[in-house]
């Protein structure tokens, strides 16, 4: 399991985050999308609209579930990822990649401190599955 | 849930080899999807040939010179109907006309009935139909221990299974079974399913199902075989519109409610929960279960209520993306006036208002 890329943070929500100078690309991590199995749909909000840490923007559904999708750290949307309407599955074949959500505008650097490294996700996620 | 260890079927081990997600299902450790997704799972029976490990499936048998008796005494269909070598869904049905469980009767002779079960029943089946089997010269014997099962299922596991038998496996017609070896294995071979493709289910010692398992993926890799889990067989099912006990079927609803009347035989002689079922046949079900799709965007889930206007008007038992037909649709019990294909109605999906519309069932038909 410890594919969790080294220059990503992660929630216990399991989403991630890149962080380049105040922007921030966020998805969820390939533990999360193998949990849910094939991805059908996901709803996202529109560029534009802000969020506080660990709100939720948006939901996922895959064939046998869904859950709702919760932000890591606050900010304002700048970017859609529009590619995902017509291919959610990307969020299962490249969930760090082609599979990532939204953009945003990153309005608290000092929440990410408490964001998890991927070592510590790593740790996290092995206990989930209880191995 | 309950403390008790969790069932393993023997190949739990290879199916966490394959790389299986395994789940909690009724107590049974079982794959829910391999790496190859559910959606090209199910796409795969349709289009091929899949694999599926049902070993957590229950086995009673009913032996006896009174044995015919015995099942058409707790069962709604008719079993005198039935010759040897030949298989029939019914009910085990309740006083009210529930069901108990939704089974396969197989006629082996006479005196001796071969009854599948679903996993999760397989212990009250077996008490029901003990307690009820005293007043008959006949024995009720839980086998479940004795069988494992696998379903190769598709329009390929035809061809697939020939390369590993001498039956003459296209002499079996759907709903049919004989005993014969498969890959040198000793199996009840019916030709049944739970996925509305054809198909065989294979029944055999839980010694030899690992070989077994292994020869028909390795002999079905020219076909693409894929082994599949749980989530695809669900979701194969539902466009089948196969019932799932627990979700679309239970003791609360009634073998007519579930639009199973083809299964419910009055005139083959009394049986328990027939004048239940009479008399509401009688004065007319009040709901039925009925197929529906999503219009629109959504995906209607168990159990999300369905409405029409402010008011609720019954429940979705199965909902889900149907990745062959793609299309999201379902199950729901509704009113009766509400039941005519057409008819529109609403789904809260979570608090929010979908629309739906009833349709013809089932909502995938394989070509014969």
């Amino acid at each position: 399991m410890a594919d969790n890329p080294e220059n990503l943070q992660y929630t216990k929500d399991h989403e991630w985050i890149r962080v380049e100078g105040e922007i921030g690309t966020i998805g969820i991590t390939r533990f999360a999308q193998e949990q849910l199995g094939d991805i059908v749909h996901v709803t996202l909000p529109r560029s534009g609209s802000s969020f506080e840490a660990s709100e939720s923007f948006g939901e996922i559904e895959s064939v046998k579930t869904f859950s709702e999708l919760f932000i890591p750290v606050s900010g304002e949307v700048t970017e859609v990822n529009e590619a995902l309407n017509d291919s959610p599955e990307l969020v299962n074949d490249a969930p760090y990649d082609g599979g990532w959500m939204i953009r945003v505008k990153i309005s608290n650097a000092a929440e990410l401190d408490k964001l998890l490294s991927a070592a510590e996700y790593d740790d996290f996620i092995a206990q989930q599955s209880g191995d | 849930m309950t403390t008790n260890q969790i069932k393993k079927t023997p190949l739990n081990e290879t199916h966490r080899r394959m790389g299986a997600r395994m789940i909690d299902f009724g107590g049974w450790d079982m794959p829910v999807q391999y790496p190859a997704g559910t959606i090209e799972e199910h796409l795969t029976v349709r289009r091929a040939v899949g694999l599926f490990d049902v070993s957590h499936m229950g086995e009673l048998e009913i032996r006896g010179r009174q044995a015919l008796d015995l099942v058409q005494r707790v069962t709604s269909n008719d079993a005198s109907r039935l010759s040897d070598g030949q298989i029939q869904y019914s009910a085990l049905t309740s006083p009210h006309g529930g069901f108990i469980d939704d089974i396969l009767v197989h006629r082996f002779a006479s005196d001796h009935y071969f009854i599948c079960v679903n996993a999760s029943n397989a212990d009250k089946d077996d008490n029901w139909v003990r307690e009820h089997a005293g007043e008959f010269d006949a024995e009720v014997i839980n086998r479940s221990a004795d069988f494992s099962q696998l379903a190769v299922q598709g329009p390929q596991a035809l061809a697939l299974l020939r390369t590993l038998t001498n039956v003459r496996l296209d002499s079996i017609r759907y709903y049919w079974f004989t005993r014969g070896e498969v890959a040198g294995i000793d199996c009840i071979i019916s030709r049944t399913g739970y996925t509305g493709e054809d198909g065989f289910e294979l029944y055999c010692n839980p010694a030899n199902v690992e070989a077994l398992w292994n020869r028909i993926i390795e002999a079905g890799e020219p076909l693409a075989i894929l082994p599949c889990g749980l989530a695809a067989r669900n979701t194969l099912r539902l466009e089948a519109k196969m019932a799932l006990y627990g979700n679309d079927i239970d003791t609360e609803t009634t073998v007519l409610e579930a639009d199973l009347a083809w299964i419910f035989k009055p005139e083959k002689g009394d049986f328990i929960g027939r004048d239940r079922l009479l008399e509401q046949k009688d004065a007319g079900i009040t709901r039925k279960l009925v197929g529906f799709e999503v219009v629109g965007a959504g995906i209607a889930r168990d159990h999300y209520p369905a409405f029409v206007g402010d008011r609720q008007a019954g429940i979705v038992t199965s909902g889900s993306p149907a990745p062959f037909l793609r299309r999201n649709i379902g199950l729901a019990y509704l009113p009766i006036e509400l039941t005519a294909i057409g008819t529109p109605f609403e789904i809260d999906v979570r608090g929010r208002r979908i629309n739906a519309i009833v349709v013809q069932t089932p909502f995938y038909k394989r070509a014969r």
